[in-house]
């Protein structure tokens, strides 16, 4: 067992692919979803390997946040399983941590930064002797170190969002759910912390389910990215992501086959939302 | 003038009717000669006034109904609170209980006094009792409201940490809500302040509000008066008091 722990994500794809469908960290399985009476999401199968960043993209009121929160306990399926390693989700866990998208909200405005930190380890019972270090060492994680005293409103956008996932890190869970967690932030801060985020998720092994509308973000994360489309949502499109790591805002970018991928997915895309207008 | 330290709070010129106002009731005071029971210098009374500070009436009786009004305050506000948390949190709660409360919410709280004395006699108790019936209504609806309108994100923040019920309630919701609990208290305490007077008035024998009727049983109008400014006074400080803590707790963070 210990040598299969070893998973990284810069290892050739296929054997991080072939991992997950046998041993997956989190999977769900035929599951579908009934929200006051709509079908939001119909027979989802799903397996995420350890050290996998998958991507779900599409068309926004297509269920992938509503996908996201079922992976998280959050929500429960109507139909099907959520299972983490092996054992089913049926209410959030400490080993799955969930980085919402509007990061303003998710903070507590009456805390500062380290204790909206301390918060998930108040959650996860460490004794209070022991938080202070753990949060000196996540808010130099995210580069957060002097701001430790600041509350939220007075950092900014991007900040906010690294304080978030610094809380999220506290967990030290093995499945990050992210939420388009960058959407609201501006094009510099977003390669920042996508960088950020590929640099922890390979540091700790955790695996990321990575929800976005931008498609050159979720190539550039992802090991696989999932097509997303219809009412209910279904997966329609899987498409592997076989470009090299550690990935570069640059070379990455103007790799042949981020460009053929980027097109593959336009072409998705645009295929699903003349779909859409036709009905 | 502007950006100079200034006496007053407020431009001088605001003094002028009440004081001018002062000075026609005491020149028509002394002027005049006709039996008066319901009026009084405004120099008597502040004669009578001083008299029952230097004497200890006053705090005496303001002690006592601070007392009363604070306890029924303190009282109603754990009742309000422990009523309004779960009716907010749970809307299955809040359907089975919406009859009896808003059943019992309009009856008067003083129309209880004749019953609280009977249960409780003349005394503290009684007065707490009746103080306490009258906040939890206010207490218990602003607390209500006031978790409905914490946003559900940082509901499901909490959820998604795994806290527990108890975690949430405490590190969420009462938070999210204190500033709003706040202002309810400050309302609840004029309620209170006016229930507790009304409670000595009326049946009582406690506090300034018994005191002020005794005086004006026995026809001493400077006395009555004197003791009407206290109470003034008592309400006015006491609000003051809140709004400065409210503006040095929350201030920042409204």
């Amino acid at each position: 067992m210990p040598g299969q722990l070893r998973t990284h994500p810069w290892q050739p794809r296929p054997v991080a692919e072939a991992r997950a469908a046998a041993d997956p960290v989190i999977a769900a399985s035929g599951v579908s979803l009934d929200l006051g009476g709509t079908a939001v999401l119909s027979d989802i199968d799903l397996a995420v390997a350890r050290g996998e960043v998958v991507c779900i993209v599409g068309a926004s009121g297509c269920g992938k946040t509503s996908l996201l929160r079922l992976l998280a306990g959050l929500l429960r399926p109507t139909a099907g399983e959520v299972s983490y390693q092996g054992n089913p989700v049926r209410r959030p866990r400490s080993d799955i941590a969930f980085v919402f998208q509007d990061y303003g909200k998710a903070l507590l405005p009456w805390r500062n930064a380290a204790q909206n930190v301390s918060l998930a380890l108040e959650a996860i019972g460490v004794p209070k002797p022991a938080r202070a270090k753990r949060i000196e060492e996540l808010l130099v994680k995210v580069g957060l170190a002097g701001h430790a005293a600041k509350l939220p409103r007075e950092l900014s956008g991007g900040m906010q969002q690294r304080l978030q996932i610094a809380r999220c890190l506290a967990q030290e869970p093995s499945v990050l759910l992210m939420d388009e967690p960058f959407g609201a932030l501006d094009a510099m801060t977003r390669q920042a912390l996508q960088d950020e985020t590929l640099a922890i998720a390979a540091a700790s092994h955790a695996s990321i389910v990575f929800v976005t509308h931008d498609l050159d973000e979720a190539i550039y994360l992802g090991d696989r990215v999932l097509g997303l489309a219809g009412s209910p949502g279904r997966i329609s499109e899987t498409v592997p992501v076989h470009l090299p790591r550690p990935r570069d805002q640059l070379t990455t970018r103007e790799n042949p086959e981020f460009v053929r991928l980027r097109r593959a997915l336009h072409d998705f895309i645009g295929t699903v939302e003349r779909d859409r207008r036709a009905q | 003038m502007r950006g100079a330290p200034r006496l007053l709070p407020f431009d001088w010129r605001g003094l002028v009717l009440p004081v001018g106002f002062l000075l026609a009731i005491e020149l028509i005071a002394t002027m005049s000669t006709i039996e008066r029971d319901a009026f009084a210098a405004p120099s008597a009374v502040l004669a009578a006034a001083a008299r029952t500070l230097s004497s200890g009436v006053t705090l005496k009786a303001a002690g006592e109904t601070v007392i009363t009004a604070g306890a029924g305050l303190l009282l109603g506000l754990v009742i309000g609170l422990l009523v309004g948390i779960p009716l907010g949190l749970f809307r299955r709660a809040d359907l089975l209980m919406m009859v009896p409360l808003e059943s019992l919410r309009p009856v008067p709280p003083v129309a209880l006094i004749p019953l609280s004395l009977l249960i409780f006699g003349f005394g503290y108790r009684m007065e707490i009792a009746v103080v306490a019936f009258a906040v939890v209504g206010p207490i218990f609806l602003f607390t209500r409201s006031a978790i409905r309108g914490i946003d559900p994100q940082l509901m499901e923040v909490s959820h998604a940490l795994g806290l527990g019920f108890l975690a949430q309630v405490t590190k969420i919701v009462l938070p999210a809500i204190l500033p709003r609990i706040f202002v309810a208290f400050r309302i609840a305490l004029g309620i209170a302040l006016v229930v507790a007077v009304t409670v000595e008035i009326t049946a009582n024998p406690l506090g300034l509000g018994y005191r002020m009727t005794i005086a004006q049983q026995s026809l001493q109008p400077d006395l009555m008066f004197a003791l009407l400014l206290w109470i003034g006074l008592l309400g006015w400080s006491l609000n003051a008091l809140l709004v400065r803590a409210e503006a040095r707790l929350f201030g920042a963070a409204a």
